[in-house]
Order: C-alpha cells, then structure tokens, then sequence
C-alpha cells in the first residue's frame, strides 16, 4: 500500500517537473544566441560554432570526442597510482582499464571493480564525473538531430555536434548537478577529499570509514543515465543514498532528464501532442513493468527463499525496504541509469526478469539522456509503417514518407542489440572462461550472464553482481558489445536523421495515419512489447522463467 | 594556414574540448560543492559522524556481544567493513548446498537458504525463542530433498536423499512418497535428481526476516522494529533494565516512514547501543 503511494507520488512530481524542464531544454539546446563564455569556448576549442553539420560531419565529430574520451580515461585509470588524490590505489590492468573507460565513455558504467578498493578520488571526479556528463550529452546530441531531421523542412544541416554538446553539458546537466548535489548532501550524502579513516568500534573492533566527493558525483551518476557507484554497493551505500526521502529523490532524478526530452522533442517539432502521445506510450511500459515487478517481488509470490524469509528481504536495505527497491530497479532499468540500491541477483527469479525485459525493451520508458528518445521514435516508425501498411498508404511521420530507404535504418538499428546481446551470451555459455564466472548454478547462472550482454549492450549498467566479469574473456567482449551496442545504433540514428532532413514535408490528407490517440497508442505499445518479446522471449525462457517457475 | 585533414580537426577540437570538460566539470565543479558542503552542511558532508565512534549512517558489527544489540547480517568484507561493500548476491532459487568433503580437500558453499536457516537457528538460540522456519530443518540447513524417479522428470520416485544433510545427520522427513530418506553423500552426483524444497508445518515464525538477511550493501546501519524488539529482553537483563525503559530508548532511536510513507521504519542500531552506553 504504502509503495504503491509512494511510487505514484514520485511519478506525479516527475509528471510535473518534465514540462518546465523539457520547455527549457527546447529553448536552451537548439538555436538561440550563443552566451559570450560559450563564444569564448568555442574559440579556445577551434570549433565555429555556426557552421551546420550534414549526417556525416556531425558523426565524425561524435565518433573523434568519444574516442578522445576513451583515450583520455584509459590514461587516467591506468596511472592513476603517480597522480594526486589516489588513495594509494595503483592503476588498472590494462584489460580492466580498457573496459571501465569505454563503460563511462559509452554511458554504460558497468564496473568491473570495486570503487572502494580501485579508484581514488581523482578518478572519479575528472574521469567518471567528466565522461558521466559527457556520455549523457552525446545521447542527447544524436536525439536533437533526429528531431532536427524530423522537424526542419529541407537542406543537409542537422545542427552542430559541438554546441550541442557544450549546451547540453552547461545549459541542462550542470546547473542540475549543483541543485540536485546541494539537496543529496542535505539528506547526508557525504561530501569531503578524505581518505580511508580507521574508527574503534563501540563493540571493541575496529572499522576504515572512507570519506570522498560522493554528493558531486552522485546527481551525475543518476541524472546522465550512467548508474557507476561511488562504492561498490552503489546508492545501497549509505553515503550515497542516506534515506528513504533521498531514495526518493534518486528515483525522481533517474527519470526526470529522459522524461522532459519527450517533452524537448514536442516543442522542437511544433507538435506538443505529439509529444504526449510518445509520454504515454513510455508511461504505459513503464506501468507495466513496475506492476509486474511489484507482484512477482511480493511474499506470497516469491522464490522458495523469501517464502522462509518472509519476504524478498535479501540484498535490500531496512530504511529502503522492498518495494523502494523494486521501484529504485525498474526505473534503473526503464532509464538507462543501472543505477542499483539492492541486490537484483537476489530479486525474485521474475523480478529479476522484469529488469531484464525493463532494458531488452530498448530502454525507451523513459531510457537514457536522448538514447530514450531515438529509441521510442524507432519504435514509433515501426509503428507508423505497419499502420500505414495496413490502411494502404504510404506511411508518413510529422509529414515526412517513411518509406524502404528509411526503414532500412529503422531495421538496422532495431537488429543490432538482440544480435549482439543473444550472441555474447551464447559464445559465454558455451565456453568454460564464460561459465567459470557464474555466481549462481543453473538457470539463474544463466540469468545473470545474459543480464550482463543485455545491460553492457544496452549501456545500462545494472548488474546481476554474482557473475565475476573481471575476466579477461569479461571484460573484452562486454567491451566489445558497449561499442557497437552504442555507437552502431547511433550511426544509423543520423544516417535516418540525415534522409530525413532532406525532405520537404507533404501536408497531411484524410489518408495520414494519425500519430495520437488510443489507436496510435496501442500500435505502438503492442509494437514495442512483440519486437521485444520476439527478440527475447526464449532466452527469457531459459533464463528467469525457468528459474522462477521451475524453481 | 595549413589545412588539416577534417578527421584530424575534429579530434583535436576533441581533445580540447576534453580538457575543458576536465578542468570545470572534472575539478572546478566538485571542489565547488566541496566548499559549499562543507559550509552548509558541515555534518552530513562530512559523513555524519558520532564523535569518534563511527559514522551514525554507517552500521558496525556488535560482535555477539550479550549486551549490546546486535545488526543484520552482513556480506561486506568480514561484516561490516566498508572497505569491500557487497550483497549476498544468491538467487532466490539457491536452495542447494556444496556440501564440504570430510578430508578437507573441497570447500562447501552454503546455498541462500541453508544461510537463512542457520541464522535463524542461531539468533532463535540467543533471544531463547524458536528459530524455526518454513523450509527449514530442525539442525538449521534447507529443508530440500532429491528426488530420483523412475522415468527422469516423471514416474514414481525410486531414491529420495536430503541435499542439504551430510551423512550421518538423520534426514530431517523418514519418508517421502514410501521411500526412505537417505543422508546426503559430500560429493556424490545428484544432478538427475529433482530438486524439491520441504515447506514442513511452521506456522509461527519468531525470528523477523531482516535479521535471517545480508543487506544490499552490508552497511546498513537499521534494523526493523520487530528485530529490535525481539532482541530487548536479552539487552535488559544483561544490562539490568527496566524494560519500559529500554522500549522508550528504542521508539527514541526509530525513525519512521520519511515523510509517513516513503520506505520503511528502522532502528538505528550504532545510536541504540550508544545510548545504552551512556555515550550518545
């Protein structure tokens, strides 16, 4: 009762705060004079702020920062132990290395190590704390062309990679940070450059207290869809998540960036209803998964576990308790945040599906900083096509004719994580450096390797923490599905966007396929739900359902 | 002027704009809100500590000491240390053990269940109350058992074994479907068998089940209300209390439902005992 209250009371205020923010996200982010410390900016960078950039441009400048990013972070984690503020923590293996960088780069921040013992505190400021930001504005950089592709009436330009991303970074996630950072640090994060303190304990043993900027990386690590914990237990560490009142506001600041994009996307196109109807298209999956995820974590219907328990207690903290939990991991998982407040290996074998289903979604209910937005519209073109298909007319969006050529895209970009997910899991399953790594036997060992592809793939970064992924079999090919799991799908993004640009828009007639009401509503729901399910269900099947069903 | 290549242009203006990214987000902006922080709220940014008995968010392990109350469970490092924060991280399914070899020359590993279980027996035998639980056995491992039967999945069954009991414990059920229940051999093969938890007849559990679970970072610093209340007989007659007393000391050191409905009543463990100290 009291979690059904509170997760409606979270959603509410969200429902509220997305249109102020997603109106000045509009504004904010697409044209508008540049402010004189912009200019400057753009000068000290060597980059002309006005000039356009067509498809091809604006995805050169996108691949050369992110690679830059990569570089940049890999220096760092691998000579941390020569730079100040390390704690005494050496640098990284170089496998390890390369996949934490290329994890925060590509907004996944699956984390191979235990950031109490591996990073010092000028990792995670000027690494994790930069690229945390830095990967969020790329999502959004790709999501404000493709609504430029859609909404401007001809030409090539999409915009400017670069104003983009300096807008998104000054304009939208820092003065967030400072706001939200002020309010954690309130409720008790903690937020100092102390080290690792040994204090006596009451009962006569002795315990290291380690202090850290944990109230400035906090409001980043939830706000840009990255989800790295600080410490390992993430926002279960008390000094990342003191309360059941910054439990709260976690989950608001999870959802509230991606959800106002919806909103950016209505505005930038001219068409608020619209944007509505995509609101509550993600509301809807969102409602769902979180139903789901409530029922199956309940007592009565829960593993043979938390039937001798009394409850899903395992793995969730007292002032949080269990549906904080559920709520906390379904909105981790339908952003693209993977931030985690409780042990989801321990979640209830179809509690720990739902999270599972939350992200092979496409994380779209709201998903991650733009990442969200590009992929509902992917869904929605899907949609759109079938319905056009079925009434026996060209299909159009925001009078754009989504034919072949750009279903081409659309196809492409939906083909990559299922491929990519099912076929990491498969070469793990069947190699023994896979199934070595396997915290739990059988059908949940399973699970938790295929929560592992889905969430490295999806750049969500939630984990099933049994699993051992510190391996160097782990740590490459997961690598290896962050990079094409982001940067493919990104490509074809403004490849669309590119054709789509080009377009005169056709006005619309009796025959158009109207994009809101209940009609459009549920194509596009049932289209979200079969693709996915198509995709996923037999692995779904040996996975969790096993598990949960068999048990 | 020379033209670059596009390609490398837009890496250098790549690796310009990094570093600026690095010297305003990376340093400028947390070592601002460090000197907000610790302007404002000196307190909590500087972890909320208690003197210098630890933090009041971050819980410690009471040793099993008689006198003080005592916290969950907990999978952090030894229990407690925020040196190597950690879940349990079992299913919800691992109800069957590795049972260890006599000779040493194989570790165990306790399932999730048999872990529930032994706590349970464990914490029942040090408030003096039953520590019985659904699925559980009387000598505190999970009630399981493996089933052989005559056609793999179906048929009727042919050797039943306790999976959780090494021989020579007296398996916790003499009979299942007319078969007798054997002991179960460290080692031996039971993977054809089919794994079938017990639920038995308990009907009244004592023990609350936050003290049976690992927390999901191993530092939480509550314990649920029921937990605390169970445990305060033990406190007030090691401590000679008056238990009307040490009830107001407990309501004293609840903190209810953030804003009456957000999450869930705890106590705070570390404040309790430090009170009962006579140190808060």
């Amino acid at each position: 009762m009291y979690g059904w209250f509170q997760a409606l009371s979270i959603l509410s205020l969200l429902l509220i705060l997305h249109v102020p923010l997603g109106d000045y996200m509009a504004k904010a982010l697409d044209g508008g004079r540049h402010l004189k410390v912009e200019r400057a900016l753009y000068r000290v960078c060597g980059v002309d702020p006005d000039r356009e950039q067509d498809w091809r441009r604006y995805l050169l400048a996108l691949v050369a920062f992110s690679t830059v990013g990569v570089a940049a972070l890999f220096a760092l984690f691998t000579t941390q132990g020569i730079l100040p503020w390390s704690l005494g923590h050496g640098g990284m293996p170089w496998e390890l290395a390369l996949h934490a960088a290329v994890s925060f780069t590509t907004n996944t921040s699956w984390q191979n190590y235990a950031g109490e013992s591996t990073t010092g505190h000028l990792a995670v400021m000027a690494g994790l704390g930069v690229q945390g930001v830095a990967s969020g504005a790329v999502g959004m950089c790709a999501a404000l062309a493709l609504t430029r592709g859609l909404a401007r009436r001809g030409g090539l330009g999409l915009g400017n990679f670069w104003v983009d991303l300096v807008r998104s970074v000054f304009r939208v996630f820092l003065p967030l940070a400072v706001v939200f950072g002020v309010a954690l640090i309130a409720m008790g994060v903690q937020q100092n450059l102390d080290g690792a303190q040994t204090v006596n304990t009451l009962a006569g043993g002795t315990q290291t207290v380690i202090g850290g900027p944990v109230g400035s990386w906090e409001p980043i690590k939830l706000m840009t869809g990255d989800g790295g914990g600080f410490f390992n237990a993430s926002s279960a560490h008390p000094f990342e998540n003191p309360t059941a009142l910054s439990n709260a506001l976690q989950i608001l600041i999870m959802l509230l960036v991606p959800t106002a994009f919806i909103r950016t996307f209505g505005r930038m196109t001219g068409n608020l209803k619209l944007g509505w109807t995509l609101l509550v298209v993600a509301g809807i999956l969102f409602a769902l998964l979180l139903t789901a995820g409530t029922l199956a974590q309940s007592a009565t219907t829960g593993g043979t576990v938390a039937q001798a328990v009394g409850g899903q207690l395992e793995g969730t903290e007292t002032r949080i308790g269990v549906p904080g939990s559920t709520l906390f991991g379904v909105a981790a998982t339908a952003s693209a945040d993977g931030a985690l407040n409780s042990s989801y290996d321990s979640f209830a074998s179809l509690g720990g599906g739902v999270l599972l289903a939350a992200m092979m979604l496409g994380e779209i209910a709201p998903g991650g900083t733009g990442s969200g937005l590009y992929g509902l519209l992917m869904v929605v073109l899907v949609a759109v096509f079938l319905g056009g298909l079925m009434v026996g007319r060209t299909p159009e969006f925001l009078g754009k004719r989504i034919a072949f050529a750009e279903m081409r895209y659309v196809v492409l970009y939906s083909l990559v994580a299922p491929t990519m997910i099912l076929g990491l899991t498969a070469l793990a399953i069947a190699l023994p450096a896979g199934r070595s790594s396997m915290g739990n036997a059988g059908a949940h060992g399973l699970t938790e390797i295929l929560y592992a592809y889905t969430s490295n793939v999806n750049g969500n970064g939630s984990a099933m923490a049994g699993l051992n992924g510190n391996t160097v079999f782990y740590n490459l090919t997961m690598t290896l599905g962050m990079l094409v799991g982001r940067y493919l799908p990104i490509a074809f993004v403004l490849a669309l966007a590119g054709r789509l640009v080009q377009q005169r828009p056709v006005a619309a007639t009796a025959g158009t396929l109207r994009t809101q009401g209940v009609n459009f509503v549920v194509l596009a729901t049932g289209g979200a739900l079969i693709l996915a399910l198509l995709n996923f269900l037999p692995a779904l099947a040996l996975g969790p359902l096993a598990d949960g069903l068999l048990g | 002027m020379i033209r670059v290549p596009q390609w490398v242009a837009q890496h250098l203006a790549a690796l310009r704009v990094v570093l600026v990214l690095t010297l305003t987000v990376g340093l400028l902006y947390p070592l601002a809100m460090t000197g907000v922080a610790q302007a404002l709220f000196n307190h909590q940014a500087d972890g909320s500590r208690l003197g210098e008995h630890g933090s009041e968010l971050i819980g410690q392990d009471f040793l099993g000491r008689r006198e003080y109350f005592q916290s969950r469970p907990s999978a952090a490092g030894d229990g407690y240390d925020p040196g190597a924060t950690a879940a349990g991280n079992l299913g919800a399914e691992s109800v069957v053990d590795t049972l260890p070899a006599p000779d040493g020359s194989r570790e165990g590993k306790q399932s999730l269940l048999t872990q529930v279980c032994a706590r349970s027996k464990e914490v029942g035998e040090r408030e003096g109350v039953s520590g019985a639980r659904p699925y559980c056995t009387g000598d505190g491992v999970g009630a399981v058992l493996g089933v052989f039967r005559a056609d793999g999945l179906t048929g009727a069954a042919t050797r039943v074994v306790s999976l959780n009991q090494a021989c020579p414990a007296a398996p916790f059920v003499a009979v299942h479907e007319g078969v007798r229940v054997e002991c179960a051999t460290p080692g031996e093969d039971y993977a054809k068998a089919l794994v079938v938890p017990i639920r038995g007849e308990v009907t009244k559990v004592m023990v609350p089940g936050d003290a049976v679970t690992v927390s999901g970072g191993g530092l939480d610093p509550h314990i649920s209300v029921a937990y605390a209340l169970l445990q305060a007989p033990r406190v007030a007659r090691e401590r000679g209390l008056n238990p009307a007393d040490l009830r107001r000391l407990i309501d004293r050191n609840t903190t209810g439902r953030a804003l009456g409905f957000l999450g869930e009543p705890g106590v705070n463990v570390l404040k309790l005992n430090l009170a009962l100290d006579g140190k808060a």
